[in-house]
């Protein structure tokens, strides 16, 4: 059966991860280690390892991110992490840079690692850079591929390979965007964060919802209508007229949309994926429990051959529009 | 202090390539990197330029290298970077997979879109052969100084992204083409509709981004002009300035003379501002603000 690799932004949505059904969980540490870092989210290094102990008295596996980038003159901080995540008793951690996963790969060889997807490894070549160099075990591929390129990417490599299959969706490739530090001064890779809370406003006009992010207006809905967190690449932007091309105001990079990947799971099986990740480490309990319900009848179902579970997840949706993203040619 | 020149970012024609690469050839900048970094379907209209520029600029004194592609997915990407390093010029990877190419004990140097944080990551890729490094554009200065630290010691030539449109991020999408309603398969080269990218506001009309294909940049130009001695005694030992539409020339010139100390800070941002009416300018992100604060 593929693997379900779910997320826990608290011990108590790691607790309802395992009982709804995940055969893995990652989560990461309270601070700039790791790219949800965001307030009243992620564990204590006692959390941390009581977590693990919940996890593998049910039989599951903790994953630890720790998927930021050092900052110069403090790489002792993550450095602390990796080796606090291998005490803990962690299955794997996931990291992102190259000068981290020397460091854990020299410090503590026995420790399983898997490339995040912040590493934007999109073609073989990369992966198995990483593969010869590190030891890497796995690599979370970057949402900028296609199915027909992941089957291909998993026949030139011999790791295992994580793709995200619900949530949040990244339209950058991810650990490579500066959109949000451009804007706020913070982004993914130095602070673990994109489009943060602290830089959001919203006001009512007449007649409008507004939203800003660092004071640049990117959200104006008709009063009453939906307000979507002002992320930048799910802005609404204009394009003024040129010389050869008319003016365009809307979503220039993406609409407000999230992931569901759910009936391209048999595809990505035969494709060789090993596992299927869940986006959603800011998310509550409740809704961590019913996707990852969800999805383990999903695996299930593609494990016997059956047809997937068709409108499970609608309602998680929260009234959103879907897209298979890159996994489609015609997304691009 | 001296003056790299970056690849282009946009879709010219041949025959602009042609005369950049020939007024650059007379100028004053160092080195120069050469190649195309954000879009492979652009590779063939203007590839057989390449030649010529690298001897004209080898001939003029200057130091070149070829760079990469910032996103490599296509089997037809990996075996053009395969190619670049078996042109024994010297290869600037702007996508860490490049290095799976790389000849043993071939030395290489390192592009801005290429993750490189803090001394770790520096000292892993000086091992494996790197000369130079243009750190990312969004790192603050304090961790400049602690990596032009750390290059020193390990041999690794530092340098800062000076001027021009930033590039913030690169997708598997192109936005260009969406903008005209075309997937990527389908573009018919928008793209080189708009030599300079094509600019994206906020919904007050702020200017705010610039999208370039599969890349997007900051609409503003980020100039270092008013930190240059900041950097230089950090020990950066290099600017790069990106090439841009317009009077390249003269704004090869004032940055020359900035970084030679013949003009003060303000006379730099004046000069820049004369070489480029109109244009915006932004300083924010060595100064850990935004990236797009304005230049004031």
């Amino acid at each position: 059966m593929m693997e379900l690799v779910c997320p826990a932004g608290t011990p108590a949505a790691l607790r309802a991860a395992v009982d709804a059904g995940a055969h893995t969980v990652y989560c990461g540490f309270a601070d700039e280690t790791n790219a949800r870092n965001f307030p009243g989210l992620n564990f204590s290094r006692e959390e941390m390892a009581a977590g693990v102990d919940y996890a593998r008295a049910r039989g599951a596996r903790v994953l630890v991110a720790i998927n930021t980038f050092p900052r110069a003159g403090a790489q002792a901080v993550w450095h602390r992490a990796v080796a606090d995540a291998h005490r803990a008793g962690a299955h794997a951690v996931i990291l992102a840079d190259p000068g981290l996963i020397a460091h854990a790969a020299e410090t503590h060889p026995d420790l399983r690692l898997h490339l995040s997807v912040q590493a934007a490894a999109a073609n073989p070549d990369a992966i198995n850079l990483y593969a010869e160099a590190f030891g890497i075990r796995r690599v979370v591929l970057p949402r900028v591929l296609t199915v027909e390129e992941i089957t291909a990417i998993n026949r030139e490599i011999d790791i295992e390979t994580e793709v995200f299959v619900f949530g949040g969706l990244c339209v950058m490739a991810e650990g490579r965007c500066s959109l949000s530090s451009w804007a706020t001064g913070l982004s993914p890779n130095m602070n673990g964060v994109c489009s943060p809370a602290s830089h959001v406003a919203y006001a009512e006009t007449a007649g409008a919802s507004e939203a800003r992010l660092g004071g640049y207006l990117i959200h104006r809905t008709p009063k009453g209508g939906p307000a979507p967190y002002p992320t930048l690449c799910k802005g609404c932007f204009t394009a003024p007229a040129t010389d050869t091309a008319a003016a365009q105001t809307g979503h220039i990079f993406e609409d407000p949309v999230s992931l569901d990947a759910t009936e391209l799971i048999p595809k990505l099986q035969k494709s060789g994926v090993t596992a299927l990740k869940i986006e959603g480490r800011q998310r509550s309990r409740a809704y961590v429990a019913q996707v990852v319900r969800a999805f383990r009848a999903a695996v299930e179902a593609a494990e016997a051959g059956a047809p997937m579970p068709s409108g499970l997840l609608a309602k998680l949706t929260e009234g959103q529009a879907a897209t298979t993203g890159a996994y489609a040619k015609t997304w691009r | 202090m001296d003056l790299t020149i970056g690849p282009i970012a946009f879709f010219w024609t041949a025959e602009q390539v042609r005369d950049f690469y020939r007024q650059l050839a007379a100028g004053p900048a160092r080195r120069v990197v050469i190649g195309e970094w954000v879009c492979s379907k652009r590779l063939p209209f203007w590839q057989q330029e390449i030649p010529a520029a690298v001897e004209a600029l080898q001939a003029a004194g200057k130091e070149v290298a070829l760079s990469t592609l910032a996103l490599i997915t296509l089997k037809r990407e990996r075996r053009q970077t395969a190619d670049l390093f078996a042109t024994g010029i010297p290869v600037e990877i702007a996508d860490l997979g490049a290095l799976k190419h790389l000849p043993e004990g071939a030395p290489f140097q390192v592009g801005p879109m290429v993750n490189v944080y803090n001394e770790g990551t520096l000292e892993w890729l000086a091992r494996k052969g790197a000369t130079r490094i243009c750190l990312p554009p969004e790192l603050p200065l304090g961790s400049v100084a602690v990596l032009a630290r750390a290059g020193r010691d390990a041999g690794v030539a530092v340098e800062v992204w000076g001027h021009g449109r930033t590039p913030l991020a690169i997708s598997g999408r192109c936005y260009h083409a969406r903008l005209h309603d075309r997937a990527k398969d389908s573009c018919l080269f928008v793209c080189g509709d708009d030599p300079d990218g094509r600019a994206v506001q906020t919904l007050d009309g702020q200017s705010f981004l610039t999208v370039n294909g599969v890349q997007t940049m900051g609409h503003a130009h980020t100039t270092v002009a008013r930190q240059i001695e900041a950097l230089r005694a950090a020990g950066v030992g290099a600017i790069r300035l990106s090439p841009q539409h317009g009077d390249f020339a003269a704004i090869t010139a004032i940055y020359d003379r900035a970084v030679r100390q013949a003009a003060a800070p303000e006379d730099t941002v004046a000069a820049l501002a004369a070489a480029m009416p109109g244009a915006a300018f932004a300083d924010g992100f060595l100064a850990g603000a935004p990236g797009l604060r304005p230049v004031t």
